[in-house]
């Protein structure tokens, strides 16, 4: 579940309004349970939408987060 | 409007609110709702018991940051995760305002759903994080719980509790302008929560076995303590009847409270000493209030039941002196620690037992923990220049034991006389007799000892073979059982024979249908529940010891409990309705 904090973490730092979508689901980027309840296994193609106050660079950022080669574990 | 049959074991009636209280089982969680107008309240207990969870999650971790390897860490950082998310808290109260669920049961659905979410999940890594959701589960429901059991203590509305069980030290700290009825799952006539209830005063009916799933917060409830019923949501005819009963009861109560300053004496001048069980230090006031003599067994396991380290000398020292300062020089008999089969002694246990009843108890467990037992009996020591005390040995089975008892009573006399602390030299020292061997061997004890108390409760329980607890066999549970009446016959005539002290102080002296039997047994001391001093007073006042003489040795001519049962209620009744002729 490290994966999913760091991307929680990362995401609450913004005041933007965030939001991850995988399929039709789509889960608050700040919440933990919404985030884990995805059940995105790696691989997984998820959308990431921000809207508000640095937005631009929330994306950007968590985006590498779900880029990185590290985020060896599922969400 | 329901009605739940249960036990009474503390008389009066209560009409009043009810609290409940969750049993502390996290796999049952009541489907419970709240009133309308407390949903906010509850709210903001769900908020608290988040901030507790995470208060105490982050505690754990700094403080024990170094010893632990990173996977356990990260177990503790997906716990606080989850507790600072605040959709999962909003979605929580969201059950709370629309469906006016109690927060236990609010978190439990939720944290269930979740759980249950990730254990479908094919990602092994995925399903495995369903415990750690049982766990923040867990975590949640322990802090609400808590907090509603603190609650009560801050209570200032009369209510009912109903829980699952309750602890004697609980129960022993309600307060009774507040607490107005008990009414519980679990439990006995003789379980510590009944004593206590009953020492206090307050109606308590147990055994209901599922109050709690029937009874929600904000329910009106009625706990009749007399005929052991509980009735949720009564209609105002039934509100009605019970009031007037109720009022009865209390008239009839002070009726009794005027017999508290007269002497105990039968119509042809035969005096009883009755005297107060206690378990607490504070109820020795209500045992003199009540009209008592002393306190005829003072228990002293409080100290050790909910106690997160074993008491020492000055916190038993603290508690007999403040029952002393109460008590001025009326006799108080101590019983030496009678532990076992409960949660102090099972948590230091090795392996559990299988047989606790059976097992390492009370005298057992004090001659295999010599550093304690000497403690207690350094406590009582002390206290003996103070007042009359006496000591006494519970569950004695053979001379052996009371002879190792003995000695190391006399090795702590010997201590404290070489460090020059006072005590009574003379400190009279009984047995209790409550195993069917101490009965058969009573003769031998006799020579040993200044003493004896009979204790009926474990008395019946061993020679019958029936755990009293256990409500399936409960009703074999008979006082009246011939076998019990010839051992109290038999004790009775060795303690006179030896020229003893003798005195009776289990559950069967509160009971007014024994107590002419009693009386014309031969006993002279009866030691019970402060709050049924008077009642039993008042039969001793209304009957002749020559009547209580002829009613024992009729009763000692039958051969089944239930000839007996139905005989001493039929004079029972004979006597209150004043049906007695008395020379």
């Amino acid at each position: 579940m490290r994966p999913a904090m760091q991307f929680v973490d990362c995401a609450s730092d913004f005041d933007a309004d965030i939001s991850v979508t995988m399929d039709s689901q789509t889960a608050d980027a700040k919440s933990i349970m919404q985030l884990t309840m995805l059940a995105a296994g790696k691989g997984t193609k998820l959308t990431i939408t921000a809207v508000g106050a640095g937005s631009q660079k929330a994306v950007e950022a968590l985006a590498a987060i779900v880029e990185n080669e590290n985020a060896s574990e599922p969400v | 409007m329901d009605i739940i049959k249960g036990i009474a074991v503390s008389p009066g009636v209560a009409i009043c609110t009810a609290m409940v209280l969750e049993a502390e089982d996290y796999q049952r969680i009541s489907h419970r709702t709240i009133p309308p107008e407390k949903t906010r309240a509850e709210i903001h207990r769900l908020r608290k018991a988040f901030l507790d969870a995470t208060t105490e999650v982050s505690g754990l971790q700094t403080a024990q940051a170094e010893l632990w390897d990173s996977r356990i860490k990260d177990i503790f950082a997906v716990h606080l995760h989850f507790l600072r998310d605040r959709t999962l808290r909003r979605k929580i109260a969201d059950l709370i305002t629309q469906h006016n669920y109690s927060a236990e049961y609010a978190v439990s659905v939720i944290l269930r759903d979740i759980s249950k979410h990730f254990g479908q999940a094919k990602d092994r890594y995925i399903s495995e994080r369903a415990s750690d959701i049982f766990d923040i589960e867990k975590r949640l429901l322990q802090h609400l719980m808590q907090e509603r059991r603190e609650e009560v203590q801050k209570l200032t509305e009369p209510v009912v509790v109903v829980a699952h069980d309750l602890t004697p030290t609980q129960t022993a700290s309600f307060n009774t302008n507040i607490i107005k009825g008990i009414a519980t799952d679990a439990g006995g006539r003789t379980s510590h929560t009944a004593i206590v209830a009953r020492s206090l005063g307050i109606p308590a009916v147990v055994a209901l076995g599922n109050a709690t799933r029937n009874i929600t917060i904000g329910d009106i409830v009625i706990v009749d303590g007399n005929h052991g019923t509980v009735v949720v949501n009564p209609d105002q005819a039934t509100i009605e009847e019970y009031q007037g009963y109720a009022e009865a009861f209390t008239a009839r109560e002070h009726k009794l409270d005027e017999l508290a300053h007269l002497p105990a004496v039968t119509t042809d001048g035969h005096t009883i000493r009755l005297m107060g069980n206690i378990e607490f230090p504070s109820e020795a006031k209500t045992t003199l209030q009540r009209g008592g003599n002393g306190i005829g067994l003072y228990r002293t396991e409080f100290l050790y039941l909910d106690a997160a380290e074993e008491p020492i000398e000055e916190d038993h020292y603290n508690a007999y002196m403040e029952t002393i300062r109460d008590f001025g020089d009326h006799p108080i008999t101590i019983r030496t620690v009678d532990l076992g089969a409960d949660k102090f002694t099972q948590a230091r246990s090795a392996v559990p037992e299988r047989n606790p009843f059976l097992g390492l108890r009370s005298i057992r467990y004090c001659l295999q923990n010599l550093p304690m037992f000497k403690a207690q009996m350094r406590a009582i020591l002390r206290a003996s220049v103070h007042g009359d005390v006496k000591m006494m040995f519970p569950l004695i089975t053979s001379l052996l034991e009371l002879r190792q008892a003995k000695w190391v009573l006399a090795d702590v006399k010997e201590d404290l006389e070489e460090q020059g602390i006072p005590f009574n030299e003379n400190i009279p020292v009984g047995v209790m007799i409550e195993t069917p061997a101490a009965a058969l061997i009573a003769d031998e004890l006799a020579d040993e000892v200044d003493f004896f108390s009979i204790g009926t409760n474990d008395l019946i329980q061993y020679t019958l073979a029936v755990d009293r607890v256990n409500e399936r066999v409960a009703s074999l549970y008979s006082p009246m059982h011939p076998a019990i009446l010839q051992l109290l016959r038999n004790i009775v005539k060795t303690a006179n024979r030896a020229r003893i002290e003798l005195s009776l102080c289990g559950e069967m002296a509160s009971e007014p249908e024994f107590t002419p039997l009693l009386v014309g047994l031969g006993f002279d001391t009866l030691s019970l529940a402060n709050p049924m001093i008077p009642d039993i007073k008042k039969i001793i006042r209304s009957v002749s010891l020559e009547y209580c003489q002829a009613i024992a040795l009729k009763v000692l001519q039958f051969d089944t409990s239930n000839q007996t049962s139905n005989f001493l209620r039929e004079e029972l009744r004979k006597i209150q309705a004043g049906e007695i002729e008395n020379n």
